[in-house]
């Protein structure tokens, strides 16, 4: 099931290519979407090369990416809205070539929200169930119910010019999910908000979307997002899917050293040399020539810690002091102490390792 | 069709909207073909064919003389400055009118626009109106001349500059002059650096729209030229119309249609260069009352509006109230008349009836051409292929812009007179030919708004299960709203005053309000030029009446449906 360890049992080297579940690996059901080796070209440029990937029906993917790796693209392909060639886009086994935008009756959230201008907030919410026929009743009651179910009951009559960024983005949410998209696409729905905003919107949004039950392809940057909103998330980078895995699977075995970098793993080290270092066993199957990708998290300040470093530089931020450090064999590598610390350069401090906090690579040749 | 369809379809796309597309492109293409280029296209073969055979030689006799280079140096001329100083006055008063809140903005909105449908004769005799003796300005002594042609032609096409420009100004998002002020640039740099180049691409449509206008000017340069001044349009009638060289008249045609060709490439690759997404906001927001710093455009606004437009149509207005025992309606209650010595076949209040129903047919027909038009060319293709026809559409549409109303008339003539298509004696030739000229402003005022909906809207409506056709009507048509009652505005107000055409095309039975205007003019004996210049300032009622509706039916609550 782990593309890390199936890749690891290969050898070979994972930095390229897709490396796990493609739609094979799904099973025999065809439910939900699923996309095989989908590309999509800007003159000649790839923005998605041949991306195969599928969302369960009730699952919600996050694609996770740097900009301009090509998920967006990805997204509005599957949406319809970008030409394909080649590749595929399937709703439980249906090829959806054919079937233009208006018909594939998934929804798709903007980044801006691109809430109409000239209607107001019930207008944007109901404009899905009015395209469907839905009768006025049902309408009026279906919008009622959205509006109340993203924290915004009764604002039906409010302009939307009048809304704030995190309004709007509710509205968008509301008015992609009226008409019951059987796949939501959202991309980026959170990223032009302030920090505050988006994780308490980002919390909500998981909330909402596992209460409605809704499939759901969710596009971002934002590694925290993704991981507070996604059964699974997949890796992109120059138009290629490196990685799809469970949140704590691509956090603790991240595919290839450019996924645990995306992830914000920025020192790798050997397997031995840490071993050595912390001087005790770490896990049964880190192999000696096996790479540990190290985060500012992993390497903890604590007097009693194992091992020995060298201050180089410190500086304060959200959750305590982080630190860069000297550390024998490991090399310059980071490392975190909760609170503030006052810290000298130069002053050697002794740190312990965090094991849930490492990532675990496949090795590289010996 | 589907064919077709196929073919255009890029892969993965779905075909519907582009089975819609295609139809859109081809209705109007059919029209423009059959009632713009076929009539045109007959004139011009008359230019280079001779006998039977191809023959180049009209064109080496025409070009050869030095009147011909004259007309050409006087027309090249007065586009050039008229242009100018349109742009230059008008860009003050877009702001003042489109940017700026002040009492009795509506009806000031409404009376600029007052000369711009006025029939071209009608300005040319309210011009000089003002310059003979006992005129307002009779003591400079000047009698016509380039500049008063010029003075004339900014008059006429002020409106043009004030409204296209003030339409995209009025939704043009503050924001990013607010931007550039707080990066530190005075107010002046900040216009310079952000919004100018912002409207940049609507300046460049009225400025080119104001030159084609100014290169084509018919009525106002035969009134206010004099013998020795003359324009390739004049000189286009003068050949057909008193030489009956219509060799030499198609040539000039032919010439014509360069210049306009030349100057619509250029204006349009400029403009397509500018042209981005801007982010069209709610009018209502971005207006802000009047403050010191407006000073400088109100006073050159004002200036504008009092000394260049106001002062020709008062002399106008006083002419229409003077009768031969000092000031009186007489003039007004002789619109009931056919004129002194029977000019008229019928009553110029029957010519005002039957010009408010041709204008109301050739308005249907120039919008539904127009919007359809405009559909189209608001599309951005993805494929290089496609931008290109795009591009060669664009310039083709705007071709019934540059070519006279003269020659469209007189192609008319030549062509629709016999099978297969005999209409001479159909009262739908007249609608026809005004909606062939009104259909390109018609498009100048509607692409630029279509164009600045910012496409992930239409998207966003797609996504949500709205077709091609639901997500112009959620989409387009609410945003172009305002633009739409602008357009048929402007689309009636030029049928009105439509004389080039119409003058070839009206049955004598059946005369419009610039016709017989046009008729008293040339019997100016007993009552007649009264009541020429009583008919005048009724048509200018009637087309600010009409224009002033067309701007309220705009939508303006949230929600409400179009």
């Amino acid at each position: 099931m782990s593309a890390a360890a199936g890749s690891r049992t290969a050898g070979g080297p994972t930095e390229e290519g897709p490396t796990e579940e493609g739609p094979s690996e799904e099973g025999p059901s065809e439910d939900g979407l699923a996309v095989c080796r989908l590309s999509v070209r800007f003159g000649r440029v790839p923005a998605v090369d041949a991306v195969s990937c599928a969302v369960r029906p009730g699952e919600v993917l996050a694609m996770l990416g740097p900009s301009g790796c090509g998920k967006s693209t990805l997204l509005r392909a599957v949406a319809g809205l970008e030409p394909t060639e080649p590749g595929a886009v399937r709703w439980d086994g249906v090829d959806l070539a054919r079937v233009p935008v208006h018909r594939r009756a998934f929804g798709l959230m903007f980044q801006d929200g691109q809430l109409f201008p000239h209607r107001d907030v019930g207008g944007n919410v109901g404009f899905g169930l009015r395209m469907a026929g839905v009768p006025r009743p049902t309408r009026v009651a279906r919008v009622g119910e959205l509006l109340e179910l993203v924290g915004l009951d009764g604002w039906q009559r409010r302009n939307v010019a009048t809304l704030s960024g995190g309004e709007q983005q509710r509205v968008a949410l509301a008015r992609a999910l009226a008409p019951r998209p059987r796949l939501l696409l959202l991309d980026e729905p959170l990223s032009s908000l302030d920090r505050a905003l988006r994780e308490r919107l980002a919390s909500q949004l998981s909330d909402i979307l596992r209460r409605t039950g809704t499939t759901a392809l969710y596009v971002t940057h934002d590694h925290d997002e993704a991981f507070a909103v996604a059964d699974r998330v997949g890796v992109m980078d120059h138009g290629a899917l490196l990685q799809v895995a469970k949140p704590s699977q691509l956090w603790r075995r991240p595919g290839s050293e450019r996924v645990a970098r995306f992830l914000g793993y920025r020192s790798f080290v050997r397997g031995a040399d840490l071993q050595a270092a912390v001087g005790e066993p770490l896990c049964d199957d880190l192999g000696p020539h096996d790479l540990v990708g190290l985060r500012p998290e992993s390497l903890l300040v604590d007097p009693a810690g194992p091992v020995a470093a060298t201050v180089l530089d410190h500086r304060l931020t959200r959750t305590g002091t982080s630190l860069t450090v000297e550390a024998g064999r490991l090399g310059a590598v980071e490392a975190s102490a909760p609170g503030a610390h006052e810290l000298a350069v130069g002053a050697g401090v002794r740190l312990r390792l965090e094991p849930a906090a490492i990532a675990h690579l496949p090795g590289a040749a010996p | 069709m589907s064919d077709v369809a196929a073919r255009l379809r890029p892969p993965g796309q779905p075909l519907g909207p582009t089975v819609l597309l295609v139809v859109a492109a081809a209705l109007p293409l059919a029209f423009l073909g059959v009632f713009f280029a076929w009539p045109v296209g007959a004139i011009m073969i008359r230019g280079v064919v001779a006998d039977g055979a191809l023959d180049l030689n009209g064109f080496g006799q025409v070009l050869g003389t030095e009147r011909t280079w004259r007309v050409i140096g006087q027309t090249l001329a007065q586009s050039v400055a008229g242009t100018l100083l349109a742009v230059l006055l008008g860009v003050p008063g877009a702001y003042v009118l489109y940017r700026c809140r002040f009492p009795g903005r509506a009806a000031a909105r409404a009376f600029v626009t007052v000369p711009f449908v006025l029939p071209t004769v009608v300005v040319g005799v309210a011009f000089r109106s003002l310059l003979v003796e006992g005129g307002a300005l009779g003591f400079l002594g000047v009698d016509g001349g380039f500049a008063v042609i010029v003075a004339a032609l900014v008059f006429f096409n002020y409106a043009v500059v004030v409204r296209t420009v003030g339409a995209m100004w009025a939704h043009l998002d503050p924001r990013a002059e607010q931007a550039a002020r707080a990066l530190g640039a005075s107010p002046w740099r900040a216009f310079r650096a952000v919004t100018l180049p912002a409207l940049a691409p609507a300046i460049a449509s009225a400025a080119s729209l104001v030159f084609l206008f100014c290169a084509t000017a018919f009525g106002t340069v035969l009134v206010l030229g004099g013998p020795a001044y003359g324009t390739v349009e004049t000189e286009i009638w003068v050949q057909t119309t008193q030489f009956l060289d219509l060799r030499t008249a198609a040539v000039l045609s032919v010439v014509q249609l360069v210049v306009v060709g030349a100057s619509l490439t250029v204006s349009g690759w400029s403009r397509r260069r500018r042209e981005s997404a801007l982010r069209v906001q709610a009018d209502t927001t971005t207006d802000h009352r009047l403050r010191a710093g407006d000073l400088p455009a109100v006073a050159v606004t004002v200036a504008v509006v009092a000394a260049l437009l106001l002062v020709p149509l008062a002399s106008l207005v006083a002419g229409s109230l003077r009768t031969s025992a000092g000031w009186g309606v007489d003039n007004y209650a002789q619109l009931a008349t056919t004129g002194s010595r029977g000019t008229l076949e019928v009553s110029v209040w029957q010519a005002a009836l039957n010009s408010v129903r041709i204008a109301t047919d050739a308005t249907v027909i120039a919008m539904l051409v127009g919007v359809a038009i405009c559909v189209v060319l608001s599309r951005r293709p993805r494929h290089p292929g496609g931008r290109r026809a795009l591009g060669v559409f664009d310039a083709v549409f705007m071709l019934p812009l540059g070519v006279s109303a003269v020659t469209v008339g007189f192609g008319f003539l030549i062509t629709l007179n016999r099978p297969p298509l005999d209409l001479r004696s159909s009262a739908v030739l007249v609608p026809i030919a005004q909606a062939v000229v009104a259909v390109p402003l018609v498009i100048r005022t509607l692409l630029p708004v279509l164009r600045s909906i910012d496409p992930k809207l239409r998207e966003a409506a797609a996504m949500l299960g709205a077709g091609p056709g639901r997500i112009f009507t959620a989409v387009d048509l609410p945003v172009l709203g305002r633009s739409l009652g602008l357009a048929v505005g402007f689309a009636f107000g030029v049928s009105l005053g439509e004389f080039g055409a119409t003058s070839f095309l009206a049955q004598p039975d059946r005369p419009t309000l610039p016709v017989v205007i046009f008729r008293l003019i040339g019997h100016p004996g007993g009552d007649n030029l009264g009541m020429a210049l009583a008919a005048s300032v009724l048509l200018a009622a009637v087309t600010t009446l009409v224009i002033g509706l067309a701007e309220r039916l705009r939508v303006q609550t949230p929600g409400a449906e179009l």
